[in-house]
């Protein structure tokens, strides 16, 4: 009996959903856990779309483009919500984003014009460490001193790719000189970010590849004020994460709606504490307590999306040669 | 061997499987390179991988077994109160998911682990754990237990006579060796060091992670690479059959290198040993049993000391995950006994091979392939608790069918003609011969499986159901949110979960028996 009586819940709660519109969002998987903006996102929106939000998580962000490119027109998702700048020409080259149409003021630390893709949240990559720890100034002091440091595989994690671009937009021709002077400090390069952040909270390194807001987290959800982000007087790379709508999309209103409610403060308010990122329109109550103890880099290095794409394959042998010495 | 209908009808469900298992893997390799338009070109930097990979690999497989081979002589010839639990605790690393095992292993002989602040006490410099020697050592970790078990249960398989006779005529330990235990070892031995030399193969995290840099590239990191960021599929392919050919060839190596079954029928009596030697040579057991008892409970003592304080962070979530879990290894392990014992009873030695090749299976490639092959059809997240049944269930196999398949080879030359004469066969052989001849093993077999379908992560990204996550989903989305304690709960729950499913199987298949 308990079986016919879950069976028949099952069915209706699916008849329900049936007569509501859906709007299926691929997005990381951190991004959708019970700590993550997932959550608020979700509620927030339903409240006003009269849809049902379903979040989709397939990985990281350059694993959902990957299965976006797999599925093709056939895709059931109608927005992407995650990937980030290095993968930008990629996603457009693929010819399976729309226009977005929105235009607001974005409180990036750059000018923001693309068509395609809407940033939701930023952050600058950076060096954390504890607080009385090693502090080099640049990749040319941490390079000659001796600061342990794990960073992230560019071959398998965005933040990996956004140093070997960071190397690149601040040194150019020297960056080989650059990773050679830090193969002696890279105690191991790890998969993911969690294995590397993991290997540090553990004691493994002096520093790890993180972002700059990385020390927030720790201040404002755990108390604990030991860890700092390190100013790079070179400037820091920007990470600019952002959504955009699949031309295939079979709910294109709602999907234009969800994007407007990306710029709000329902969405936004939710990113510096949950996703632990700068907002990309700050909200009206401005940024959270913590955020004014974080290093807010003057220079902000990024390299338009297309250079970017085109600097990869080289930047990536140049960066294996000398780290393979 | 019999002829004429009887083997044949023995044969039949075997190969069928073989053949379910051979298209499982290709058919979804063959959808990636159709998608691609075609194979795609390996890269330069690729065949240093794929050297680097063969050599860590090549060198694992050694180190593992060269210290099996002590540790599950100590354990063949000593009885000491504790030593089933001993042995089945010697299982838990290799069931315990990667990245888990990994920071285990750092908290241990990292920079900041205990070895070097027990070092540092004596005041002795620090010793890296990363370079090649941290990747064998990584894969050591994993597979000793392994190699270990597999050899322990080729000494369980010489009759207790055999050590009778010996005894009877005042063999010395080193004759006892060289009459009984070397034999069987040469037996052993090819199959254990292709099976590990397979797994490393395809290993990524442990060789990144440990390896300290872009020269511990793996294969199956190439093939991540060129699926997630250059969208390569001509070259994932490509890779994946490299891969592929690789395991065939270290398969094929070690069935040529295996002498026959030569042992023969004893009478199952209890196994009394008398070549046990003085104290001297219980010294060296106890040191060798020891060693690798250290090695092996270091991590994982790491593991628990540090997850007690995450399990009250958990959320409710990972309650579920852990149920959606046990209810995947569960399913998966029968299906993983049932192909084993239908592959293991062909007794053919392309059958064997076929059921070694999951192993070499690129958990990537074929999920992207199976993804490819549904698309078309049905949503893919609709099937991802099939998808992962099927694949724990497929990847378990090989190791399943290393445990049994010998035993009921070994069961097959002992009594195969009585059988034969007596006219069983089908069910009614399995039923009389196999399994009460085989049952220790299949309850090993078994827990292997089920444990190895707790922890596996290999294709479920792909795949990811939006209500329904798996365990180790569920450490890495923690992981990945800074929920570093929860996370580290989540992985003592998986660890528990895992190792009490593994002791359920391994126990019942030696309840109350002998062999």
């Amino acid at each position: 009996m308990r079986h016919l009586a879950l069976a028949t819940g099952f069915m209706f709660a699916t008849q329900a959903v049936a007569q509501t519109p859906v709007l299926t969002i691929y997005t990381y998987d951190s991004f959708n856990t019970e700590w993550g903006p997932g959550p608020v996102v979700e509620k927030a929106f339903e409240e006003t779309c009269g849809c049902d939000l379903q979040f989709v998580a397939a990985g990281d962000g350059a694993a959902l483009l990957s299965r976006l490119r797999l599925e093709g027109a056939r895709s059931e998702a109608d927005i992407v919500l995650g990937l980030d700048t290095s993968l930008i020409a990629k996603a457009a080259e693929s010819g399976l984003f729309a226009p977005h149409g929105v235009s607001v003021d974005m409180d990036l630390p750059v000018a923001w014009e693309d068509p395609l893709f809407l940033p939701f949240d930023w952050g600058w990559f950076a060096f954390v460490g504890n607080v009385d720890g090693p502090m080099p100034a640049n990749f040319e002091e941490l390079g000659a001193g001796n600061a342990s440091v794990v960073i992230q595989d560019p071959r398998s994690s965005t933040p990996g790719l956004g140093l070997l671009m960071w190397v690149k937009a601040a040194y150019g021709d020297r960056a080989p000189e650059i990773w050679q002077a830090l193969a002696d400090n890279i105690v191991t390069v790890t998969p993911g970010w969690s294995e590397a952040y993991g290997m540090f909270l553990e004691g493994e390194a002096d520093l790890v590849l993180s972002y700059t807001t990385s020390p927030a987290y720790h201040l404002i959800a755990e108390g604990d004020s030991s860890k700092q982000a390190l100013a790079f007087d070179e400037g820091h790379y920007l990470q600019v994460e952002v959504a955009g709508k699949l031309a295939s999309t079979d709910q294109p209103e709602l999907a234009d709606a969800f994007l407007q409610f990306m710029m709000t403060d329902a969405f936004q308010a939710a990113i510096p504490t949950t996703n632990w990122m700068y907002p990309a329109v700050t909200p009206a109550g401005g940024l959270p307590d913590g955020y004014d103890y974080m290093i807010r880099p003057k220079t902000s290095l990024l390299l338009p999306a297309d250079e970017a794409e085109a600097m990869r394959g080289p930047a990536l042998d140049e960066w294996r040669q000398a780290l393979s010495r | 061997m019999a002829a004429g209908p009887v083997a044949l009808s023995r044969g039949l469900p075997g190969r069928a499987a073989a053949w379910a298992v051979i298209a499982f893997l290709v058919l979804p390799l063959a959808a990636v390179l159709t998608a691609a338009g075609g194979s795609g070109r390996i890269a330069a930097a690729d065949w240093a991988a794929i050297r680097f990979t063969v050599v860590q690999a090549s060198l694992s497989a050694l180190f593992s077994t060269a210290l099996a081979i002590p540790v599950a002589r100590a354990l063949s010839r000593r009885r000491f109160p504790g030593r089933g639990i001993y042995i089945a605790l010697m299982g838990a690393p290799f069931i315990l998911p990667v990245i888990v095992a990994v920071l285990g292993l750092i908290a241990v002989l990292g920079r900041g682990g205990w070895v070097n602040g027990l070092l540092g006490q004596m005041g002795i410099p620090p010793v890296s754990v990363y370079g090649l020697h941290g990747v064998v050592l990584g894969n050591v970790f994993f597979n000793l237990p392994l190699a270990t078990r597999l050899i322990l249960q080729g000494w369980g398989r010489i009759p207790a006579e055999r050590f009778r006779l010996a005894a009877q005529l005042d063999a010395r330990p080193r004759d006892v060796f060289r009459l009984l235990e070397a034999p069987m070892l040469a037996r052993v031995v090819p199959g254990v060091l292709a099976v590990i030399f397979a797994i490393c193969l395809s290993s990524f995290a442990i060789a990144l992670t440990l390896g300290g840099g872009p020269k511990a590239t793996s294969v199956e990191l190439a093939i991540f690479q060129s699926f997630t960021f250059e969208f390569d599929l001509g070259r994932a392919a490509m890779l994946a059959i490299v891969q592929f050919l690789l395991v065939a060839a270290a398969g094929l190596a070690a069935l040529r290198l295996t002498p026959r079954a030569i042992s023969g029928a004893g009478f199952d009596r209890p196994v009394a040993r008398w070549d046990t030697g003085g104290a001297g040579m219980r010294l060296a057991d106890a040191g060798w049993m020891l060693v690798a008892a250290l090695f092996l409970l270091g991590p994982m003592a790491a593991i628990v000391s540090r997850g007690i304080g995450g399990l009250a962070r958990m959320p409710v979530a990972v309650w579920q995950a852990a149920a959606t879990s046990v209810v995947i290894a569960l399913l998966a392990t029968g299906l993983t006994l049932l192909l084993t014992l239908a592959l293991a009873s062909a007794r053919r030695n392309w059958v064997e091979v076929a059921g070694l090749a999951p192993l070499a299976a690129s958990p990537l490639v074929l999920g992207t392939g199976l993804f490819v092959l549904i698309n078309p059809w049905d949503r893919p997240g609709d099937w991802a608790f099939v998808v992962t049944l099927v694949v724990n269930a497929v990847m378990a196999l090989p190791y399943a069918l290393r445990v049994v398949g010998p035993a009921v080879s070994e069961a097959e030359a002992s009594y195969g003609r009585l059988a034969d004469s007596l006219g069983l066969t089908g069910l009614a052989r399995l039923r009389w011969l196999i399994l009460p001849r085989c049952r220790g093993t299949i309850g090993f077999a078994g827990g292997i499986a089920a444990a190895l379908s707790m922890g596996d992560l290999g294709v479920i990204a792909l795949f990811a159901d939006p209500e329904r996550a798996t365990l180790p989903l569920m450490v890495w989305r923690l992981m990945g949110a800074y929920q570093m304690e929860a996370a580290a709960g989540a992985a003592l729950l998986l660890l528990s979960l895992s190792f009490a499913l593994f002791a359920l199987f391994d126990f019942g298949g030696r309840w109350r028996a002998e062999t």
